[in-house]
């Protein structure tokens, strides 16, 4: 296969597969919040280039002024995790808790009164950080449920790792020409047709190939 | 017993046993027939020991922590170069405040000091913790407590040489295990003492893993703790049970601070929850 061919082969995965990638993601915090009670949770992804942290999914309080914030990536309890690779669960924060950064706070209103948050491994990198805020009190936090806090980050970490791989060869394709993201596009569409339309489509698609053998 | 110069400043390292002399073998320790918690610790309120907590900083004068010897931070530079200065900015998220309260709240005369290594972004992260803990090792702290690892391969070799120093210098270093199967270093080493949680609420409640390399479980759920303006929290997880075993060790090395690092695992062990005997 040549060059262009296998990039325009690759790149109909890619320009599909973000957008469900990123929902997979936003499926996690749901579930995540769903099955904790919480008042909310989120997902950050680290960003290498900029060594911030980077608010990539929300669920809940918060949701609409969070996603795509950033804040440093060693300070607060989200760079604390992501640091020191632990998991750590707070509850009944009396002052600051600081989760985000202070700036997070102030920016949504809303302040928790705890949080867990888990980081996000992929290999022996962290990828980011999740973290469920206000869980309802119970008695007693138990290290089980703490399991279950690592088996939903492995989740999370799988998908947040296809999305930053997805837009790393997608910002490969860019750099490659237009040509192939044209073309890759062309094959993102017709992956989305079904039945007749996509019968129409793919019948074009060969008139098109043998007029340009011509 | 607890006046004895400690044996590194009094004798050169012994590279073999010449036939003969044995009496020279200065064992500074005499240990009882039966170590119970009360030779342990018994009457220490870990007077003299001096702790490092190597982590986000320390809120110096939080009522549950109290006034601290002093406050660094390590900065990275550029080209990684490391710095260490004076920690004018405090707890950047907390925790290391949380655990300073909780080796204050066992250990209430334990001297702490605060090595901040967060804060140099999460790219000069391994750097930091290795420079800090580099620093923390040459200052002679008797115990630094550790509830960092890293996960990078690249770091490993040079923690593990760090970790052998300080064991060899009588510095003991306590470091938080992970609860997530992943290779990170330094708890993995044999010369630390690793920690992990279990559920008791009894603070001084803690136990022997017979199947390493996690070595010690200690309380790490729904811990009262310090927090960042004069607050506490509850909080779980094994960068809380970490510092209790820091606050044991403190304890222990406050009334017996001839024991050597190997000396004091075995009183860990001779003393824990699943091993000892009934008190006498």
């Amino acid at each position: 296969m040549s060059d262009d061919r296998l990039k325009a082969a690759v790149a109909a995965g890619v320009l599909g597969a973000e957008e469900a990638y990123r929902r997979l993601l936003q499926a996690t915090v749901d579930t995540a919040r769903g099955i904790f009670a919480a008042r909310a949770s989120s997902v950050f992804l680290y960003d290498e280039e900029t060594d911030e942290l980077v608010f990539e999914a929300v669920s809940g309080e918060g949701a609409e002024e969070l996603l795509g914030q950033r804040i440093p990536s060693s300070t607060g309890i989200a760079g604390w995790v992501l640091v020191t690779r632990q998991p750590l669960v707070l509850e009944d924060v009396t002052e600051d808790p600081r989760w985000g950064g202070r700036e997070i706070s102030e920016l949504t209103g809303y302040v928790p009164k705890g949080l867990m948050a888990v980081p996000l491994l992929h290999a022996e990198d962290p990828v980011g950080v999740l973290n469920v805020l206000d869980r309802p009190q119970r008695e007693r936090f138990s290290l089980e449920e703490m399991e279950l806090l690592g088996l939903f980050a492995n989740q999370a970490a799988i998908a947040l790792d296809l999305l930053r791989k997805s837009r790393r060869a997608r910002a490969v394709l860019e750099e490659s020409g237009t040509d192939v993201e044209t073309l890759a596009r062309l094959a993102g569409r017709l992956d989305e047709l079904e039945g007749k339309e996509r019968e129409a489509g793919i019948a074009l698609l060969r008139a098109l190939e043998s007029l340009l053998k011509r | 017993m607890s006046n004895a110069e400690p044996a590194s400043e009094r004798q050169l390292p012994a590279w073999s046993l010449p036939a003969g002399s044995v009496e020279s073998l200065e064992l500074p320790t005499e240990w009882p027939g039966r170590v119970t918690r009360e030779w342990a610790w018994g009457g220490s309120t870990g007077k003299g020991v001096r702790v490092c907590i190597l982590d986000s900083g320390v809120d110096a004068g939080h009522p549950l922590v109290g006034q601290i010897e002093g406050a660094v931070a390590v900065e990275v530079g550029e080209d990684d170069d490391v710095t260490v200065v004076e920690d004018a900015e405090g707890d950047l998220a907390g925790h290391g405040t949380a655990c300073a309260g909780i080796v204050r709240s066992i250990a209430r005369d334990c001297g702490i000091f605060s090595v901040r290594v967060l804060g140099a972004g999460f790219t000069g992260s391994g750097t930091a913790l290795l420079g800090g803990l580099h620093w923390a090792v040459e200052q002679g702290f008797q115990v630094i407590n550790m509830s960092l690892s890293t996960t990078k391969s690249q770091f490993a070799g040079m923690l593990h040489e760090v970790a052998d120093a300080a064991y060899f210098r009588r510095t003991v270093l306590v470091a938080s295990a992970h609860n997530m199967p992943v290779e990170s270093y330094p708890w993995r080493f044999s010369s630390v003492i690793s920690v992990g949680s279990h559920e008791e609420p009894d603070p001084l409640a803690f136990f022997y893993n017979p199947s390493p390399p996690v070595e010690f479980f200690a309380r790490g759920v729904d811990v009262e703790v310090a927090w960042l303006g004069g607050g506490t929290a509850r909080s779980t997880g094994n960068s809380f049970a970490t510092p209790h075993m820091s606050a044991i060790c403190a304890l222990i090395l406050g009334k017996h601070p001839e024991l050597t690092p190997f000396q004091l695992k075995n009183t860990l062990y001779l003393t824990a929850s699943n091993v000892q005997g009934t008190d006498e």
